[in-house]
């Protein structure tokens, strides 16, 4: 990536020190929290911050031990709720972002006007009416309660909207009604696979929007079996502050909770490249 | 897979858009629409009290107008609040945003080594939960743990408090700057790529450095994405909950009405007053409705202009 082809203009040291620096501190809590996580409760506040310790493995057992394994419920519950809820609101963002790019109907920029109106909704207006609406339908501290106000995302409607534009040829589809196919069939067959990139990066990010998400959990669960790890961390954290006792867990849990999606994130670098703001520079 | 468009008028969509439409509009009208309007129908309303206030029926909701609206907008702590949120927003913009455009700018320059190590550790934030970030901030701000203090008292300084009523916001700027730099980076850095190599060639023939063509050609031409990252931004830093939220636990210095988000909660699912919760929330969503007005008008504009 860092050279083009010809000539070859000299190394630039400040840089790709500042750069190095920026990387640095990015890393640097990440390093602390690797390192922390490996100490018995002793080294933790006796040792050198980065050395690494010999008690990660009985860390990890009196995590899983807490309050009989509740912790991997809690990573459980945010698999289901991220891996589900990214799963159908791309669905719904696919859905709506190829009707609104390829289709010319009545009733189009003022649908797709108010749909994009949602992103500007301050997350606290709706949780809270959400809550109640959904308590009075029964379903307050219940896995719908997270699930199903994840599923609309305006900003994936937003992005699939732009990859349909840009994506899917308008005589590809033409060609396809000339010959008789229908409309569900050009999406199954046409649409669907040109998006399919596209469909990865909105899975993606809406993935790590719903595992990092924290205040519509924390207002609609009261139960703690159903947690997810932002709120199941946080309250551990609330319980464990004044007890030194319960830092080794807070911090190996910590560590636990940002595996996975570190690990979603090295192996899929590709999609995290594509083209986020859209063709708009393009063509 | 029913009926099948015959010839060239492709055009004349049918139901089909509205069909694949259906489950946005659905989920958007239950969890977004229904949610705002019964917020203004709870905002207008209040509980009375009749009796001593004892018993089902003494407990009764009455219209009362616009006096939550009166009372939310008449309370000091929540301009505290959004004074506090202000001076946090505006250093997180103007740094994170700031360091985001150098780092992309860099990145771009074709000039750094490490280039590919350094992207991927900078953006590595974004993939650690605002709760998380907090916690493990919060832990190296903690004097008997953190090697920032180490460090300090190595160089003879001693007893800085970074949880301190003076200093606890400059500490939640900085978890800020680290969780949302990464993001913004790579925004910004997709739109650089995206722009044809020879499109700087003229500059350099023209003897413009790489500093000059950073600043005359590469900004001119991410003004579009920069201005849709600081609308992002600002919608985001208004809406701060998370981390003052998990800060609490180890601070003092953060109230339980530090930010308006956080008075919004307290007064719903703590004191109870559900009521005053929904005027003050939109009283929240109307201030946040300018940023909000400048992004409607931009995505119109700038990413829809050439469809049509």
């Amino acid at each position: 990536m860092t050279t083009t082809k010809g000539v070859r203009r000299p190394l630039g040291l400040a840089p790709t020190a500042v750069l190095l620096l920026g990387a640095l501190y990015c890393l640097l809590p990440v390093c602390w929290v690797l390192a922390a996580s490996t100490k018995t409760r002793g080294e933790l506040f006796t040792t050198n911050a980065f050395a690494p310790g010999t008690g990660l493995f009985s860390n990890i057992a009196d995590l899983s031990a807490y309050r009989d394994g509740i912790f991997w419920q809690w990573m459980a519950n945010t698999a289901l709720y991220a891996g589900v809820g990214a799963l159908l609101s791309t669905a719904v963002s696919v859905l709506a972002g190829y009707a609104l790019a390829k289709f010319r109907f009545f009733g189009r920029d003022a649908i797709f006007t108010v749909l994009i109106g949602g992103i500007l909704v301050p997350a606290v207006v709706l949780a809270v009416p959400q809550y109640l609406l959904l308590a009075k339908a029964g379903l307050a501290n219940t896995y719908w309660a997270v699930l199903l106000p994840s599923i609309l995302h305006p900003y994936s409607i937003y992005l699939a909207r732009i990859y349909a534009a840009a994506a899917i040829p308008d005589a590809l589809l033409e060609a396809g009604r000339i010959d008789g196919a229908g409309e569900h069939r050009l999406l199954r067959v046409v649409a669907v696979p040109l998006m399919l990139p596209g469909m990865v990066t909105i899975f993606l990010f809406q993935f790590v929007a719903i595992w990092n998400n924290f205040l519509l959990p924390f207002i609609m669960l009261a139960d703690d079996e159903r947690f997810p790890l932002t709120v199941g961390l946080y309250t551990l954290l609330a319980t464990g502050a004044n007890q030194p006792a319960l830092y080794n867990l807070v911090i190996t849990g910590a560590l636990l909770s940002i595996i996975p999606l570190i690990a979603l994130f090295l192996t899929m670098q590709r999609y995290w490249r594509t083209d986020l703001s859209g063709g708009s520079v393009k063509s | 897979m029913t009926k099948a468009h015959r010839g060239a008028r492709a055009h004349r969509a049918g139901a089909t858009p509205y069909l694949y439409l259906t489950p946005a509009v659905v989920l958007f009208t239950l969890f977004i629409a229904a949610p705002i309007g019964y917020t203004a129908y709870l905002s207008l309303r209040q509980v009375k009290f009749s009796g001593l206030g004892l018993g089902r029926k003494s407990r009764t909701e009455i219209f009362v107008g616009l006096d939550n609206y009166r009372t939310a907008v008449a309370d000091g702590e929540f301009w505290a609040g959004w004074l506090r949120v202000l001076g946090y927003a505006t250093m997180v913009l103007a740094l994170m945003l700031g360091l985001a455009l150098l780092f992309a700018l860099l990145l771009d320059s074709a000039r750094v080594r490490l280039a590919r190590f350094s992207r991927i550790a900078i953006f590595l934030p974004y993939a650690v939960p605002g709760v998380v970030a907090t916690l493990l901030w919060g832990f190296l701000y903690l004097p008997s743990l953190s090697p920032i203090h180490a460090t300090l008292r190595a160089f003879g300084v001693e007893g800085v408090d970074l949880l301190s009523p003076s200093t606890v916001m400059f500490s939640m700027v900085n978890v800020a700057i680290w969780g949302g730099t990464g993001f913004n980076m790579l925004v910004l850095y997709t739109q650089l790529r995206a722009i044809p190599r020879d499109y700087y060639e003229a500059a350099r023939i023209d003897g413009a450095g790489e500093l000059a063509i950073a600043l005359r050609v590469k900004v001119p031409i991410l003004a579009p994405a920069l201005v849709l990252t600081t609308v992002f931004s600002i919608i985001a830093t208004i809406q701060v909950f998370t981390e003052p939220m998990t800060l609490r636990p180890i601070s003092n210095a953060v109230s339980s009405t530090w930010s308006p988000l956080m008075k919004v909660y307290r007064d719903a699912f703590v004191t109870g007053d559900l009521y005053s919760a929904a005027a003050t929330s939109l009283v929240i969503a109307a201030i946040s409705v300018v940023p909000s007005l400048l992004f409607m008008r931009l995505v119109r504009r700038q990413a829809f202009g050439e469809e049509r």
